[in-house]
C-alpha cells in the first residue's frame, strides 16, 4: 500500500504560509522513513510564481489548481479542489497547517472523502510505516496519541512546531496544472481587512509579550508594545483583560484564546490562571514578571522575576535595545 | 426562521484534569460539566435570531446524562425544543462519526440556520461544524464573530491570521460561533422554572437510522493513549533590584537559554 503524503499548501494574497511549509518538511521527514512520494498542491489565482519556492522544499510533485475561481477562499470551491487533487493521487495521509483556513477547510474534505483527521497535532510517531498523531486535548492539560484505522487520514500540524527547512538532495520536481470540476459555490469570502496593529500572527510567533491584569490598565499596552518591537515578538493577553475590553480577543491566549509554543513567551502582570497555563505552558522558555511571588505562573516559568512589571518592563527593553537584535 | 444549535457537555474549564487508569480517556470522576463555552455564543445567537425574526429554535446534543444537563440548561436560557441523541453505542466518537448523529437529526427538521461552538473545550478538534455542513450538504461560515442575516443571504465576520475576513451566502447554513459574536445571556429565575416542565426528546441510533453504523468500532481514529504533558524543566527566580533583574534576564536568554 502507497504510504504517500499530500500536502496542502496555503497561500494568501500569493504568500505561502510558512507553518504550510512546515508542515511539507515534515512530510519529507516521514517520507525519509517509509520511503513515500510528497506531494504539494496549492490552490489560488495567478499562483504559479509560488512553484519556485516550493521547489526548495523538494516535494515529489508540485500540483497547481489555478484559476480566477480560486482567487478568493470558498469552502466549497476549495473542497471541490483538493478533495479531486486528493482523489486523484490517492495519498495515504494528507497534511496542512493548522490555521483558522484549515478549521474551515480540512473536516470538510476529509468527510467528503469518509476520512478521519486529527487536528492541532504537536508530534509524529512512526510505527512500522503507520504514523500516530500526539495532540493536545482540554487545551494542553493532557496529550492523546491518536491512530487510524483507515486507508486515508488527514492531519493538521500546530504552526511552530515543526521545523521549515529546505532540502539540499538532488531529486527531480515534478509539476502540474490540475483543473477540477467547479463547484456551486453558495458562500465565498468577498473581502478582508488586515487587523490593527497586529503586525505578527500570535499562533506562528516565535517571541511572544503577553499582558495581563497586572498592567493595570489599557493605556499601558504601549509599554508592552516597546518590547514587543524591540524583540520582534507578537502582543498577546491573558482573558481577564479581553473580558475587560482592554483588547481585542484575536490577542487572547489560553483555554478561550489561542495556544501558543513559541521559543519564548514573556508573560507580564500574568498570574497564571489554569485556563491561561494551558494554553502557553508548551513554550519553549517562559518568563513571568509579576510582584506577587505566590502567583501560579511562576510553577511554569523558567526565568521568574518577582517585582513591579512598571520598573522591570522598561529595563529589560532598554537592556535588549544594547543587544541591537534588528540589525 | 427555523434554528438549529448543537451543543456539548465538557468539564469545567477550572477543573483540574486527570488521566484515568487505563491511560485511554481522562478522569471524569468528580467533573463537574458545563455547556462548552463557544456554544454559549451558538445559543445566544440564534436566540437573538429569533427575537429579530421569529421563528422556532431547537438545541441539539449527544453524550450521557451529562448533555441532558446542558440542553436543559439551554431550555432555561430560551431555547423552543431540545433534543438528547443518547445510545449505547456513542460512545468515545471521533468527529466524524458525532457529525454523523448530528446531521441525521438535523437533515429532515428543515432548518435555515445551524449553530455550532468552534471548538468543544476538551476534545478541541474544532471538526463538527465543518463536518455537518458537509453532511448536510450546505454552505457554512465558521469562527464567525459577527453575523447579520437579511432575506435568506447572510454576511459573517470570521477572524483569522492577522485579519478578518467577510463571508458572504445563502441560508440555510452552518455557522461555528467564535468568542467576541456576542454576550451570552444568564438563565433567568422564571426560565429555569419553565425548562424544568419542559420535555427533552431522546433519539437513539435506531431512531436517527444509525443502528450498528456508529459506535466505537466504526470510528475511524482512536486515541490510544492519553499522557499528561510533558513535565517543564524546573524554573529559577532572578534575584535583585529591578536593573539587576533585567540585566540577568537579558543574558539568561541570550547564553543560556539562547532565544534571542
Amino acid at each position: 500500500m502507497s504510504q504517500n503524503i499530500l500536502v496542502f499548501i496555503e497561500q494568501r494574497a500569493g504568500q505561502i504560509r510558512k507553518s504550510s511549509l512546515e508542515a511539507l518538511s515534515e512530510a519529507r521527514r516521514q517520507a525519509k522513513t517509509t520511503s513515500s512520494q510528497i506531494q504539494a498542491v496549492v490552490i489560488g489565482a495567478n499562483i504559479k510564481p509560488l512553484a519556485a519556492q516550493l521547489h526548495k522544499y523538494k516535494p515529489n510533485k508540485i500540483v497547481l489548481i489555478d484559476g480566477e475561481a480560486y482567487a478568493n477562499y470558498s469552502t466549497e470551491g476549495y473542497t471541490q479542489a483538493l478533495a479531486e487533487a486528493i482523489k486523484k493521487e490517492n495519498p495515504a495521509y494528507v497534511f496542512a497547517a493548522h490555521t483558522s483556513m484549515a478549521k474551515d477547510l480540512m473536516p470538510r474534505v476529509a468527510t467528503r472523502l469518509d476520512a478521519p483527521l486529527a487536528s492541532d497535532v504537536v508530534e509524529l510517531k512512526n510505527e512500522a510505516g503507520k504514523i500516530l498523531a500526539v495532540r493536545p486535548m482540554y487545551s494542553g492539560k493532557v496529550y492523546g496519541t491518536v491512530e487510524f484505522t483507515s486507508p486515508q487520514a488527514f492531519l493538521t500540524l500546530r504552526p511552530n512546531r515543526f521545523e521549515a527547512s529546505e532540502s539540499t538532495n538532488g531529486g527531480d520536481v515534478a509539476q502540474e496544472d490540475f483543473a477540477p470540476a467547479q463547484a456551486n459555490i453558495r458562500a465565498k469570502v468577498v473581502e478582508t481587512h488586515a487587523a490593527t496593529g497586529q503586525k505578527i500572527e500570535l499562533s506562528e510567533a516565535p517571541i511572544i509579550v503577553s499582558g495581563g491584569r497586572g498592567i493595570k490598565g489599557p493605556e499601558n499596552w504601549a509599554m508592552l508594545q516597546e518590547l514587543c518591537d524591540v524583540l520582534g515578538a507578537a502582543l498577546g493577553a491573558s482573558r481577564a483583560v479581553v473580558d475587560a475590553g482592554w483588547i481585542d480577543h484575536g490577542h487572547q491566549v489560553g483555554q478561550t484564546g489561542k495556544t501558543v509554543s513559541p521559543q519564548l513567551y514573556i508573560a507580564c502582570g500574568i498570574s497564571g490562571a489554569i485556563q491561561h497555563l494551558a494554553g502557553m505552558s508548551s513554550s519553549k522558555v517562559i518568563v513571568a514578571i509579576n510582584k506577587d511571588a505566590d502567583a501560579p505562573i511562576f510553577k511554569s516559568a523558567t526565568y521568574g522575576l518577582v517585582g513591579d512589571v512598571f520598573e522591570i518592563v522598561p529595563k529589560v527593553t532598554e537592556e535588549l535595545r544594547k543587544l541591537n537584535l534588528g540589525s | 426562521m427555523k434554528i438549529a444549535v448543537c451543543i456539548k457537555a465538557v468539564p469545567d474549564t477550572e477543573t483540574k484534569i486527570k488521566v484515568a487508569a487505563d491511560n485511554k480517556n481522562i478522569d471524569f470522576a468528580d467533573v463537574r460539566f458545563i455547556t462548552s463555552p463557544y456554544d454559549e455564543f451558538a445559543i445566544e445567537e440564534a436566540l437573538k435570531l429569533k427575537e429579530k425574526l421569529g421563528g422556532e429554535t431547537t438545541v441539539f446534543s449527544l453524550g450521557g446524562l451529562e448533555a441532558a444537563e446542558v440542553l436543559r440548561d439551554a431550555l432555561a436560557r430560551g431555547m423552543d425544543n431540545a433534543v438528547h441523541l443518547k445510545d449505547e453505542s456513542f460512545v468515545n466518537l471521533d468527529p466524524l462519526s458525532v457529525g454523523k448523529a448530528l446531521a441525521a437529526a438535523i437533515k429532515d427538521g428543515g432548518f435555515d440556520a445551524v449553530f455550532c461552538g468552534q471548538q468543544g473545550v476538551g476534545g478541541d478538534n474544532s471538526q463538527v461544524p465543518a463536518i455537518l455542513a458537509e453532511l448536510l450538504a450546505l454552505p457554512q461560515a465558521t469562527l464567525v464573530v459577527k453575523l447579520e442575516i437579511t432575506d435568506s443571504k447572510f454576511r459573517a465576520e470570521r477572524e483569522i491570521e492577522g485579519a478578518h475576513e467577510f463571508v458572504e451566502g445563502t441560508l440555510p447554513a452552518v455557522f461555528s460561533a467564535q468568542k467576541g459574536l456576542n454576550e451570552p445571556r444568564y438563565p433567568s429565575i422564571k426560565g429555569v422554572m419553565a425548562a424544568r416542565r419542559k420535555e427533552i426528546a431522546t433519539k437513539d441510533a435506531q431512531a436517527l437510522g444509525l443502528a450498528g453504523k456508529i459506535g466505537k468500532d466504526n470510528c475511524k481514529m482512536i486515541i490510544r493513549e492519553v499522557t499528561p504533558p510533558p513535565a517543564r524543566p524546573q524554573g529559577r527566580l532572578i534575584e535583585g533590584d529591578a536593573d539587576t533583574q533585567a540585566k540577568t534576564l537579558v543574558e539568561l536568554l541570550r547564553n543560556e537559554a539562547q532565544v534571542i
